[in-house]
């Protein structure tokens, strides 16, 4: 209601309906060419002509992906609202119809106002071109009239920070700058409502506060409206008044944010938050189960980093073994192995019945910094066998009350986040 | 300002007339892309905008040498060098458009599938770049008319620009049908320059159309054909300027911009899904 009060109850976006289909076929492979079609159609002409029958009459079976389907909100003006779900949710289509980029397949939007859109930082940029060029190219391909770039050239050039190198082409420029520009030129924009996919995804953290810090004048002085995809918590949490949660192309959840990310985290990713195999009989040990549990004791793999959380692995031994163990292996993203975790505190191998056991292992709050983690679950006799692995398990940490953004704003960097203790005396 | 002020996003009809009024909306960005074009072709290269001269100019010599005195091809009576390079003008205009043109969508598919604009600026600034090549190309024309002595009719110096429309639209027309099969079929890219090296021996480029004789009407069926004759009519005098063959020009490349528009305009509403 607040919120309603303080925009005068303008509808500026009123989404109906809105659904996208895509045809997998489409999806798949890249592009296709007369070739191939024509290499298939001497392989197998017979199912080649059924096929292409089946298509002129129109009564193929194409598969059919809704990647968004009945989609209704309305945003008043002034609002900042951010858009989260997890990969695949729609919310990079949802921007993509919205920026009229890809039309939807059902239903209307109506729009009063003008759009700016800043799906990539830096579209269109040249590489041969210089900054200066680069600014009236990128500004006029975003849709601002060339007087406007003028009459704002000067303070994109200052926001960027890039004076000096303003006539130098940008293939020059390190990556911190070009996104620097890029994103100066974007900011600048003068329209009533703005999308932005990720952009705040870039940069070094000092230049990121100053981005949130800019997105935040846009909205409070000047009431524009804003659309922000995100999969940081805490920018959304500190910039939007409210949310969309997007759920597999449904609109799962709209209203405040903080009642949206609480729900967000609490009910996302519950189905990839348990792995369950089925027993292989020829094996001597199975791992049955593997389920990652947060501190309060709910399904999630996505952790705050702030909280500490469990990994319950459940396995089942066809007969006794002597001399065993659990392991865990944790990789970052990029595949390097970080941590492996042998055994309990009793550092000992183990000797088991037959039957089914279950091991919950702690891992500690600040342990892994925000990020995605691979893991990976071992039954093995050291030097002898590998009983059973289960590859390929993931969770994210998240960045939600991260005490440290108290300090940086945007990511502290490493891959460990472990707190360490300080003495400091006076000398 | 993106959008006009009151936008009703659904799914996308074939074609309205605001298009045209978005394009003109946008036409401080056919500029910008045509600045773009021009500048970043010249970047790193020595002579920078003469390559526009030299690339006809050389063509004109060669063909000179080995069509029109080893080989002699006819040319209707006026020096062959001549003869040839206008022909070349026109023609190196509308295949260096046409093969832009069918490449656009690709070369520029990260702008396509991340910023909203009419997509139809794209081929336009297209030819446009390639426009200001054939202006600078054509001051060697010039050169060589005040050499051998030619005055154009003055009729002949007002049909040019019903020339220049004709080639437009035919690059555009042709191009943008291209450009749309190329989206969904790259085998464009590939099979486009050998096509445009066929076209040119059955466009009269380095011989007259009068060696076709009676059959001479079926290669007017190609808009540049009607586009070349009446420049070489009406700039050197070779022959009487054929109004029928330029009304069947003008049809023709009509037609071709109509079904270019049109298969354009029906893939744009999903090449940026599968671009």
């Amino acid at each position: 209601m607040n919120i309603q009060m303080e925009t005068n109850n303008k509808k500026i976006i009123e989404v109906k309906g809105i659904g996208k289909k895509y045809n997998i076929n489409h999806q798949q492979g890249g592009y296709i060419t007369l070739r191939d079609i024509m290499t298939n159609a001497f392989k197998d002409p017979l199912s080649f002509l059924k096929r292409k029958t089946k298509n002129i009459l129109g009564i193929e079976t194409k598969e059919e992906f809704w990647a968004l389907k009945d989609i209704n909100f309305e945003i008043m003006k002034g609002e900042v609202v951010g858009i989260i779900g997890r990969n695949g949710a729609g919310k990079s289509t949802l921007l993509k119809i919205l920026s009229q980029i890809t039309p939807p397949t059902t239903g209307e939007i109506r729009i009063n106002g003008t759009v700016g859109s800043l799906l990539e930082v830096g579209t269109g940029f040249h590489p041969e071109l210089t900054g200066r060029e680069n600014i009236f190219l990128n500004g006029a391909i975003l849709g601002m009239k060339k007087k406007d770039i003028v009459r704002k050239f000067d303070e994109i050039v200052k926001f960027a920070d890039i004076e000096k190198f303003l006539d130098t082409p940008v293939k020059y420029y390190s990556s911190g700058m070009y996104v620097r520009l890029a994103f100066s030129v974007a900011a600048h924009m003068e329209t009533d409502i703005l999308i932005i996919d990720e952009v705040l995804a870039v940069g070094d953290a000092e230049f990121q506060k100053k981005c949130l810090g800019k997105m935040e004048d846009i909205t409070q002085k000047e009431g524009r409206t804003i659309l922000f995809v995100s999969h940081n918590m805490e920018s959304i949490k500190q910039l939007c008044n409210k949310c969309i949660f997007l759920d597999e192309g449904k609109l799962g959840q709209f209203g405040k944010t903080n009642l949206i990310i609480d729900y967000y985290l609490n009910n996302n990713k519950k189905h990839e938050a348990i792995y369950e195999y089925k027993i292989n009989k020829d094996k001597q040990a199975n791992i049955t189960k593997i389920s990652i549990i947060n501190q309060k004791g709910i399904l999630s793999s996505e952790i705050p980093i702030s909280e500490y959380f469990f990994i319950k692995i459940e396995y089942y031994f066809d007969k006794p073994q002597k001399e065993t163990l659990l392991s865990i292996l944790f990789y970052s993203d990029e595949g390097l192995l970080l941590l492996s975790s042998e055994s309990d505190s009793t550092l000992q191998l183990n000797n088991y019945n037959s039957g089914y056991y279950e091991s919950t292992i702690k891992i500690p709050r600040y342990l892994f910094n925000t990020g995605h983690y691979n893991f990976e679950v071992t039954l093995h006799r050291p030097y002898i066998e590998y009983l059973d692995n289960k590859k390929n398990l993931n969770f994210e940490i998240s960045d939600i009350n991260n005490i440290k953004s108290k300090i940086f704003k945007g990511h502290s960097s490493g891959i460990i986040a472990s707190i360490l203790d300080y003495k400091t005396k006076k000398l | 300002m993106i959008n006009s002020h009151n936008v009703v996003i659904k799914p996308k009809k074939l074609f309205s007339f605001s298009d045209i009024k978005e394009v003109w909306e946008y036409r401080e960005l056919l500029y910008f892309f045509t600045w773009r074009d021009l500048k970043v072709r010249y970047k790193q290269t020595a002579i920078g905008a003469l390559w526009a001269v030299f690339q006809p100019f050389m063509t004109m010599v060669v063909f000179s040498v080995f069509f029109g005195g080893l080989l002699k091809i006819p040319s209707d009576g006026v020096p062959y060098p001549i003869f040839v390079y206008t022909g070349l003008l026109f023609w190196q205009f509308f295949s260096s458009a046409l093969s832009d043109t069918s490449n656009v969508l690709i070369t520029n598919q990260t702008i396509i599938t991340k910023v909203y604009f009419p997509r139809l600026i794209l081929p336009l600034s297209s030819v446009a770049t390639k426009f200001i090549d054939f202006a600078i190309a054509a001051v060697i024309l010039v050169g060589m008319m005040i050499y051998y002595g030619y005055t154009p009719h003055i009729v002949g110096l007002l049909i040019i620009p019903l020339l220049l429309i004709i080639t437009f639209m035919a690059s555009v027309g042709f191009g943008l049908f291209l450009a749309s099969i190329n989206v969904k079929y790259r085998d464009v890219r590939y099979a486009l320059p050998f096509f445009i090296q066929i076209l040119m021996f059955v466009t009269p480029v380095i011989y007259p159309a009068s060696i076709a004789g009676k059959y001479s009407w079926i290669l007017a069926l190609n808009p540049m054909m009607g586009v070349i004759q009446s420049a070489r009519a009406t700039l050197l005098g070779t022959t009487v300027l054929n109004w029928t063959l330029v009304g069947i020009s003008l049809v023709a490349t009509f037609i071709l911009m109509i079904i270019g528009i049109y298969t354009f305009k029906k893939t744009e509403r999903y090449f940026a899904d599968i671009i």
